[in-house]
């Protein structure tokens, strides 16, 4: 298998942002500098509105940053590209194609050879555990399995980096453990760079290799912190607990001055 | 679906088990229409309320179509109408199509057909055809081109809104696993504009057999519309109406075979019948 895509460094440089509401042009992220390694996967944490998806959205090559650059690779990002993997939150499979076309998308458009598309697409399909639902369409699957394509669709591609944004957000609280314990496993043999977006701060805490806590509008990078957990993780571990308390902490800080 | 009697009942049904009933229904109000129909003209008869030339019975109408099927004439007159109306919305749609394509995915051509369509599509299509028989002359030509001028509009506008409305978190995926242009328009917008095009062109299939009638009424020796005026022009009230009925299956069959071809590529969107 070769593994043309690896793993890239994220540099994200001096990265403002603003929007124009009504006329008025409002900050959504402020001077955001930030190194993700490669192979680590690094969530963005905020309570919403901070602007973390926003940053996703410029790593991505969906929003043009106002101003500030973002470097996968060392080479700077200008638009969406399929060294940059992308799972919504909204799965955005494509409708009129299978579970096993959809995963399929991204090799045949590389222009891979049929054999190898169909060998990285079974490959994948194994990882997620959908390889009894390669021929369904995703009207007929639900919203845990159609994220598990959306994932192995990313993978296929075997991108630099991969971005998800609140991936598991519309799930419900079971599926949604599931998934996050599918991600870890997966990501124990895949070591892609994974940028994660979510409010969740036990998500966070279980997946990730270092959390980026935001501010909430205008966005900036509040604080950075480094789990040192062994893998698999225990979510009733203390040290876990502890993680979790101290993440809120800082969280609900930037949640009171919203409300202020 | 263990049984052959169960396989038969499901051909006669399709697939869908409540069906049934609403076939019941569907036959049933027919046979009450059909039924009216001969109460209201066999009444006319009895009661002498006026000359029942004016309102033949279905049986008369039925009669009438089986001797114009039987010697043959009516095959000739169908076989016009559907050739004018097969020519004229195929060329309709696919300019339609072409256009429409462009016009959705490219503003600069968006801007410059959409106005002059935004003029055009508010005349009814019946006001241009004595136009189109002075430009092209009253024979087979114009009959064709004014099929394909009515069809042209329903599917150009179904198209380009399509287009337009292809969900962009779709195209976001699809150019980040790296899709562009060319291959961006054929794997995703095409197919995710399909369905939507598809009930343009129904409208157009429909719109080609509503224009067909009045096109033939105007020096047509074929047709059914021609029928229809030779009818009028010799008081034959069974041939007029056997036409009209003759062109509403045909219309009934043209939309179903659309929405045929449809389910055929749309098959994803109510996959679990397959």
């Amino acid at each position: 298998m070769s593994r043309a895509g690896g793993s890239a460094r994220v540099q994200v440089e001096g990265v403002h942002k603003s929007f124009d509401l009504d006329g008025r042009s409002t900050p959504a992220l402020l001077d955001v500098s930030l190194e993700i390694h490669a192979g680590e996967l690094l969530c963005l944490l905020g309570p919403s509105g901070c602007g973390k998806s926003t940053l996703l959205n410029i790593v991505a090559g969906f929003l043009p940053p106002t101003r500030g650059r973002v470097l996968v690779g060392g080479a700077p990002v200008t638009g969406p590209g399929p060294e940059r993997g992308v799972v919504f939150q909204e799965y955005v499979l494509f409708p009129w194609l299978t579970v096993a076309q959809n995963v399929e998308f991204g090799p045949r458009l590389m222009g891979k050879p049929a054999a190898g598309c169909r060998e990285i697409t079974a490959r994948y399909l194994e990882m997620v555990g959908l390889t009894a639902h390669a021929s369904k369409f995703p009207a007929q699957l639900s919203g845990g399995m159609k994220q598990r394509v959306a994932i192995a669709r990313a993978l296929a591609n075997d991108p630099a980096i991969v971005l998800m944004d609140e991936p598991f957000g519309a799930l419900d609280a079971q599926t949604r453990e599931v998934m996050q314990e599918e991600l870890s496993r997966i990501q124990r043999v895949e070591h892609k760079t994974i940028v994660f977006v979510t409010h969740s701060i036990r998500e966070a805490v279980y997946l990730a290799d270092r959390v980026v806590v935001m501010t909430s509008a205008p966005g900036r990078i509040k604080e950075i912190f480094t789990i040192k957990l062994p893998e698999p993780r225990d979510r009733f571990a203390p040290e876990f607990t502890q993680y979790e308390r101290e993440i809120t902490r800082l969280v609900k800080e930037e949640v009171m001055k919203v409300h202020e | 679906m263990s049984t052959v009697a169960d396989l038969v009942q499901w051909g006669l049904r399709g697939a869908s088990p409540r069906s049934g009933r609403a076939l019941a229904l569907r036959l049933g109000a027919v046979l009450a229409f059909l039924a009216l129909w001969s109460l209201a003209s066999g009444l006319v008869v009895l009661l002498k309320l006026f000359n029942p030339i004016f309102l033949a019975g279905p049986w008369l109408v039925l009669g009438k179509l089986l001797q114009l099927g039987l010697n043959g004439e009516l095959w000739g007159h169908v076989a016009a109408t559907l050739g004018r109306v097969a020519v004229g919305v195929t060329t309709g749609a696919l300019l339609a199509l072409a256009l429409g394509l462009l016009a959705g995915q490219l503003r600069p051509v968006r801007n410059l057909v959409e106005p002059i369509v935004e003029v055009l599509r508010p005349i009814p299509p019946l006001a241009m055809l004595p136009l189109f028989i002075v430009w092209v002359g009253i024979g087979e030509t114009s009959k064709i081109a004014f099929i394909t001028y009515a069809t042209f509009f329903p599917v150009f506008l179904t198209t380009v809104h399509a287009v337009q409305r292809v969900d962009p978190l779709l195209l976001r995926a699809a150019r980040s696993l790296g899709a562009r242009r060319g291959r961006l328009f054929l794997r995703v917008v095409l197919p995710a504009a399909l369905p939507e095009i598809l009930t343009g062109i129904r409208l157009g299939v429909a719109l080609g057999f509503f224009v067909i009638v009045i096109s033939e009424f105007i020096g047509a020796e074929q047709g059914l519309g021609y029928l229809i005026n030779d009818g009028r022009n010799f008081f034959l009230v069974p041939q007029m109406l056997g036409a009209a009925i003759v062109l509403g299956l045909l219309g009934y069959a043209g939309n179903a075979l659309v929405m045929l071809l449809g389910r055929r590529w749309l098959r994803w969107e109510r996959p679990s019948a397959s």
